[in-house]
């Protein structure tokens, strides 16, 4: 009887805690079958897909997580219907995390979707296979070349499709912050103590300092850097700011923190949860991005990978990625698209963006430097009780040890005597 | 000294293969990423840094050891209590304390997220009268509660496993003897089942230490053990020699602090165990 009661007690505790349990960097795919949108492309398209071959091939995608639709279109599905290739679909949450696998090795993806800074580093490192524009005619057609193209200078076109564009922002709490903020240096001011959410990871982290600060974010002068960890240090004392990164969603939408650093569609989202928050682009500038679809070497699929890339630039797959995603594209065919509900969002579309600066990849000695610096931000504490607790404990320690060796001495001479 | 056998070597073949492979070539291969630079060249640059990392060192353990001590704590009793019961509840109890084991050790911490948040469980309770949500998530409260909810069965089961093995026999001789309650625990029970509290706390107190996953997701990144300095330096500043130095350091200082702890446990040929 006792069995079964905790056989029953374990499946109880097992599903309550499934529920809410949500692990990051879980692989998941797209499994929703939308049956009415099997239909949405004209016979041409369909033809097109079908005649590339692709049957019985597998495509391994590896992208950020929540970055793709699987709600309205089916994305994946569609292309596997499509195309009779299977994919196997898993996410990342991070450019760092990403390229700590791929260059780890062991691992073969045919696509990969890394930001600005990373897709430079994987060229430089020859990481990234060249695209064939021949089997992405989609780019031509639909690529909005005027808005977008000088983003793809330096010859990152030949390695890498847009996906998307974004920009930081800065949000704010209406309820909270009486004043629109004008100027980063608001995370600063102490009578926001508590309430601050700050990037966790030390590139844009950094970057809302050398902002503040007026420096070049992509600087390799190390007092420069020097100067901005001082500066986040002193954030760091005096506001006492939270590092988050996808926590900042239930944190703002909660009411609870006046500001938050983050990015420019996913104010959209918060704000659809939480309409008090606002957001400025603060007067010193902000960092602009892309995320780009590659091909690594070591692809098995290179021609699959292409298919892919051509089949997310589809009037209909990216109106719908664009959509779910909260990010700018740089798809004519959706900008253009009166159906497209974010075009109107100041926040997304932005008007006249002035002081903007890209990442760029930085030397291997630069970033290391940059997550020393991190490390230190992060791992002030005012802990000087611990020091002495910690001490006081190595001691009592020391001294009953010696204690015990001098007591054993002590009666080894008693025995003898 | 016997000479083993034949075919004991070649019973042991397997598990000397096993122990090369997984846990030799591993270390070697730490310990040569900890005394090169990214080009293979040997430098002590990366033992030389780690001085930087002193404090967040001694967080560690400091953090470890509290956790620890909570266990031995909450854990001592309650095997205690345990081997004082019926078998058949005994079976179900123990099965009772390795059920959370059962799930993936992620999930069980994040779980923890949503419990201590402040819109979480113990917050809406509380605030059903009226009580100002209580800020526990992202506090050092937080990851030391993490650190006990995880390792604790860790902590349980070798202390259950000594007393429950432990002969009644020789409790009923010091009560013969004249002992009080106290003093047959002191003299008696403590000293029996001090095997159990020295693979206890090692187990308990090793992860404790270089933990990573229990600080960011309860500590917010507001507290920054060693474990997320190493994660850092293999995910996201690739710096592996760092990673490698730090690692090894780590190492050592968990050799020392168990090798202290085995001079305590060990050392009860002259009758006194700790103290």
């Amino acid at each position: 009887m006792k069995e079964i009661i905790s056989l029953l007690l374990a499946l109880v505790v097992l599903f309550s805690l499934s529920a809410c349990g949500n692990g990051d960097n879980v692989e998941e795919t797209p499994t929703q079958q939308n049956e009415n949108n099997v239909d949405i492309f004209s016979e041409e398209v369909k033809a097109y897909y079908k005649n590339l071959g692709l049957q019985g091939t597998t495509l391994n995608v590896y992208n950020w997580g929540e970055y793709i639709d699987d709600e309205e279109i089916d994305v994946i599905t569609q292309f596997e219907n499509l195309t009779g290739c299977e994919v196997n679909y898993t996410t990342f949450e991070s450019n760092e995390n990403m390229y700590s696998k791929l260059s780890g090795g062991g691992v073969s993806y045919d696509i990969i979707i890394p930001s600005d800074y990373m897709v430079e580093r994987l060229m430089a490192e020859e990481m990234l296979l060249e695209l064939d524009y021949s089997n992405i005619p989609n780019f031509n057609k639909y690529f909005d070349n005027e808005r977008y193209g000088n983003l793809i200078e330096n010859g990152i076109k030949d390695y890498a499709a847009i996906y998307n564009v974004g920009s930081t922002i800065l949000i704010y709490n209406k309820n909270l912050v009486k004043e629109e903020p004008t100027s980063w240096k608001v995370l600063w001011d102490e009578q926001y103590k508590g309430k601050v959410l700050m990037f966790n990871n030390p590139r844009d982290a950094f970057a809302v300092a050398q902002f503040a600060l007026g420096q070049d974010i992509n600087t390799t002068n190390m007092t420069d850097w020097d100067t901005a960890a001082d500066y986040l240090l002193e954030q760091r004392q005096k506001v006492r700011p939270e590092y988050v990164m996808d926590e900042v969603f239930i944190k703002m939408e909660s009411g609870e923190y006046a500001l938050a650093t983050y990015y420019a569609g996913d104010y959209e989202l918060m704000v659809e949860n939480n309409p008090d928050l606002g957001f400025v682009f603060p007067q010193e500038g902000v960092n602009t991005f892309f995320d780009a679809m590659c091909v690594p070497k070591g692809s098995q699929n290179k021609k699959g990978a292409e298919a892919f890339i051509n089949f997310m630039m589809e009037p209909e797959i990216a109106l719908a990625n664009a959509e779910y995603i909260y990010y700018a594209t740089p798809n004519k065919s959706v900008l253009e698209n009166p159906d497209y509900s974010l075009i109107d969002s100041d926040a997304i579309y932005p008007e006249n963006l002035e002081k903007t600066q890209s990442f760029h990849n930085l030397p291997v000695d630069t970033l290391q430097y940059m997550n020393s610096l991190w490390m230190k931000v992060k791992g002030e504490n005012d802990a000087q009780g611990l020091y002495i607790a910690f001490f006081s404990v190595i001691a009592v320690v020391m001294v009953i040890i010696i204690a015990n060796i001098l007591k054993k001495k002590r009666m080894a001479k008693f025995y003898n005597v | 000294m016997k000479k083993s056998s034949f075919i004991q070597k070649v019973i042991n073949a397997p598990y000397m293969l096993w122990s090369v492979l997984f846990i030799v070539a591993p270390l070697i291969m730490v310990a040569y990423y900890a005394f090169t630079d990214a080009n293979g060249n040997f430098t002590l640059d990366n033992i030389m840094q780690i001085g930087d990392y002193t404090a967040t060192f001694i967080l560690s353990i400091s953090y470890g050891a509290v956790a620890t001590v909570i266990c031995l704590l909450i854990a001592y009793p309650f095997a205690y209590a345990l081997a004082q019961t019926k078998a058949s509840f005994q079976r179900v109890a123990t099965m009772l304390v390795m059920l959370p084991m059962w799930m993936s050790f992620l999930i069980r911490t994040y779980s923890w997220i949503t419990i201590l948040g402040e819109s979480g469980v113990i917050n809406s309770f509380l605030g059903l009268f009226g009580v100002e949500p209580l800020k526990m998530l992202n506090t050092g409260g937080a990851v030391i509660l993490g650190m006990v909810y995880n390792f604790l069965p860790f902590m349980i089961l070798p202390l259950y496993t000594a007393l429950s093995k432990m002969d009644n026999s020789l409790v009923e001789a010091a009560q013969d003897l004249g002992c009080n309650k106290f003093y047959c625990l002191r003299k008696v029970i403590f000293p029996l089942s001090v095997p159990g509290i020295a693979s206890g706390v090692t187990m308990v107190f090793v992860p404790c230490v270089s933990t990573f996953y229990i600080t960011q997701k309860l500590g917010g990144g507001q507290i920054t053990l060693i474990g997320d300095v190493i994660e850092g330096q293999f995910q996201t500043a690739y710096n592996y020699n760092l990673g490698a130095a730090l690692s090894l350091v780590l190492m050592v200082m968990i050799l020392i602090c168990l090798g202290v702890l085995n001079y305590f446990t060990d050392n009860d040929d002259d009758g006194g165990v700790l103290i």
